[in-house]
């Protein structure tokens, strides 16, 4: 058995179709996905990130080369909103959708999928709750469960954590890391924070542009000179000590903003420049 | 985990992990709907000039329906028959089918659409079908040949709403799929006002009382003619009812759970021309319940469309009696259905919008 669950093999796409096919949005990719790993995708607006996905989903073909996918994929969409207000239970029941026949309604068996999924992210208590009166995390969570009920091996997940406020997002990277490690599942996310990349990634692909890119195990993809191309900002990569764990993280620099004067502080408290 | 995942216990509902039966199958709403309807129906049918006892009606209805089972001594005349048989019971019919085609079209498109702002009068189907079937009439065509007609020219007006409102890049959207509808049903409006044109004298009365909408000369025939796509059509959309939750997601992400978003989106629009198609043949352009049932049904029964399917056919069969009772008992001369449905229907949408704009009904 192999120990990879994507294989890209000189994959080049372009949106359109024959000689009147747009600009090239991939050339000549070529990735591995190791099974059991956190894969994230970065690079700036308009590399391919999401076509990326497309592909993987099979909902877009590839002008050419393969694209091997080992296990079944479960899809956790960006942030959206539902037409209807369904409760958390129906949502994630709609993850049965591939186990359920056309002309068939869930049985007992897909309910009970759904409940587990929905206990193995620790949100049963939510079930009943309609599901567009969720906090965007919560939201998130529930799309997580979806994602499991389909009885995936790789989750793939675009910009999960895009819309989140900071606590929610560090709650989704932690199942993220979870999910992969404890239970190994593959997780490939697509993402505009190369320090969440940093922080829950096994490897890293850059999307530089067509024809360009890097992967390789996040510590040293990550670097300060791969991100200031990619980006065409600076980012500084620090590290510190917090309750005994050395932590490193990316930091941009925002050189263009001007430097603030520096303030004094008046006799009554307030501050004059 | 984050405190923001600890379910907030004012709004939770308590959750019992082994339902009862009935509350987990969600049958308890239908049914009562269900006898609401067959009440409803009986009482009609002593609704009129004649007057007629409750319990009468109903024997003869039993009667009607077990005919091997006379009693010796009939209770009923022979004019409570015919009165019963020839005249009311083949109306009543008419408008609970009709009643139970527009509500199973309405809360189909709206789950199909993403919307709960449409309805077989908004996306072109019911000015297609309409077109279809005064162009039966011009050429003379009666029974299953108008409704084949109807079936064609609104699915044909159905795909042109559907093409337009893809252009829009990004996909279907909802002010598009409106727009689009707009466009596409004055477009067919005006094709019905060519056949006005140019038909003759004897011809045109029929036609124009035809569109305003009405139950009027129902018989056995119209009966069937309804029946059929009813039946057909219906049972298979009760069949795709929990498909339509999954449909109601993004394409993508409809795609990504397994669904083959394009073929089941299709089906659904020629079940729902069918549906429409029938409905148009028998009493031409009832507008609104389509749209405004839906809502009722999604209030009684929740968003689950396995649950909104049945009560949104059932609640549209009690809609248009009672609108059809209206119609031939308020006034001497008989008022169209479809104006009084128009009439009812747009004060109600016009509150259901107010009372649920902001709280999930539409937020693009």
């Amino acid at each position: 058995m192999s120990d990879w669950a994507i294989q890209l093999q000189d994959v080049t796409f372009a949106y359109g179709t024959g000689k009147s096919h747009g600009p090239w949005v991939l050339q000549g990719l070529d990735a591995r996905v190791t099974k059991g790993q956190v894969f994230t995708i970065l690079g700036p607006n308009g590399r391919g990130k999401t076509t990326l996905l497309h592909l993987l989903l099979r909902t877009v073909q590839p002008t050419s080369g393969t694209i091997q996918v080992h296990g079944r994929i479960g899809f956790v969409p960006q942030l959206f909103q539902v037409s209807f207000p369904y409760t958390v239970l129906d949502m994630v029941l709609m993850g049965r959708a591939r186990h359920v026949g056309l002309f068939s309604l869930p049985s007992r068996q897909d309910e009970a999928a759904a409940w587990a999924a929905l206990e193995r992210m620790g949100i049963a208590d939510l079930a009943a709750r309609p599901f567009d009166q969720l906090s965007g995390g919560q939201r998130q969570l529930v799309i997580f469960a979806r994602a499991l009920a389909t009885q995936a091996e790789i989750l793939v997940l675009d910009e999960p954590t895009s819309a989140l406020d900071l606590k929610n997002q560090g709650t989704i990277l932690e199942w993220m890391a979870r999910l992969s490690h404890d239970t190994g599942l593959t997780v490939i996310c697509t993402s505009h924070h190369p320090h969440h990349a940093l922080a829950v990634a096994d490897e890293v692909l850059l999307l530089f542009g067509p024809g360009e890119t890097i992967q390789g195990p996040a510590g040293q993809v990550l670097s300060e000179p791969h991100l200031e191309r990619l980006y065409g900002t600076a980012l500084r990569k620090v590290a510190f000590e917090h309750e005994g764990r050395t932590v490193q993280t990316l930091v941009p620099v925002y050189a263009g903003v001007p430097e603030r004067q520096p303030r004094h502080e008046r006799h009554d408290g307030l501050l004059t420049q | 985990m984050s405190d923001e995942l600890v379910v907030d216990p004012r709004t939770s509902a308590p959750i019992s992990f082994e339902p009862s039966f009935l509350d987990r199958s969600g049958w308890v709403m239908p049914l009562l709907l269900g006898g609401a309807l067959l009440l409803a129906m009986l009482l009609s049918l002593c609704l009129g000039a004649y007057p007629l006892p409750f319990l009468k009606a109903a024997q003869i209805v039993g009667h009607l329906a077990l005919p091997w089972v006379l009693p010796e001594n009939p209770p009923w005349t022979v004019e409570e028959l015919i009165v019963v048989q020839v005249i009311r019971l083949p109306r009543v019919l008419l408008a609970t089918f009709a009643g139970l085609a527009l509500g199973l079209a309405g809360a189909a498109l709206q789950g199909m659409m993403r919307n709960p702002l449409v309805g077989p009068d908004l996306v072109g189907v019911s000015s297609g079908a309409a077109f279809g079937g005064v162009l039966a009439m011009l050429v003379g065509w009666t029974f299953f040949g108008m409704v084949g007609m109807a079936f064609a020219m609104g699915l044909l007006a159905m795909a042109c709403t559907f093409g337009l409102s893809h252009l829009v890049r990004g996909g279907v959207q909802t002010m598009a799929l409106i727009l689009a509808g707009v466009f596409v049903g004055a477009f067919f409006t005006a094709l019905v006002g060519i056949v006005q044109y140019v038909a003759d004298n004897v011809q045109l009365p029929g036609i124009v009382y035809w569109l305003l909408g009405s139950f009027v000369g129902a018989d056995k025939g119209k009966v069937a003619l309804i029946a059929v796509p009813v039946f057909l059509s219906g049972s298979i959309l009760m069949l795709l009812r929990w498909r339509l939750n999954v449909l109601s997601l993004s394409d993508l992400d409809a795609q990504s759970l397994g669904v083959n978003v394009r073929r089941l989106r299709w089906l659904i629009i020629a079940l729902v021309s069918l549906l429409i198609a029938g409905q148009v043949a028998v009493s031409g352009i009832v507008g609104w319940i389509g749209l405004v049932v839906p809502h009722v049904a999604r209030m009684l029964v929740g968003p689950d469309h396995r649950r909104v399917l049945p009560a949104s056919a059932l609640v549209g069969a009690l809609f248009s009696l009672g609108l059809d009772n209206i119609a031939r008992s308020v006034a001497q001369q008989e008022i169209p259905v479809g104006i009084l449905s128009a009439l009812f229907g747009t004060p109600m949408i016009a509150v259901l919008f107010w009372k649920t704009q902001g709280k999930g009904w539409n937020r693009e």
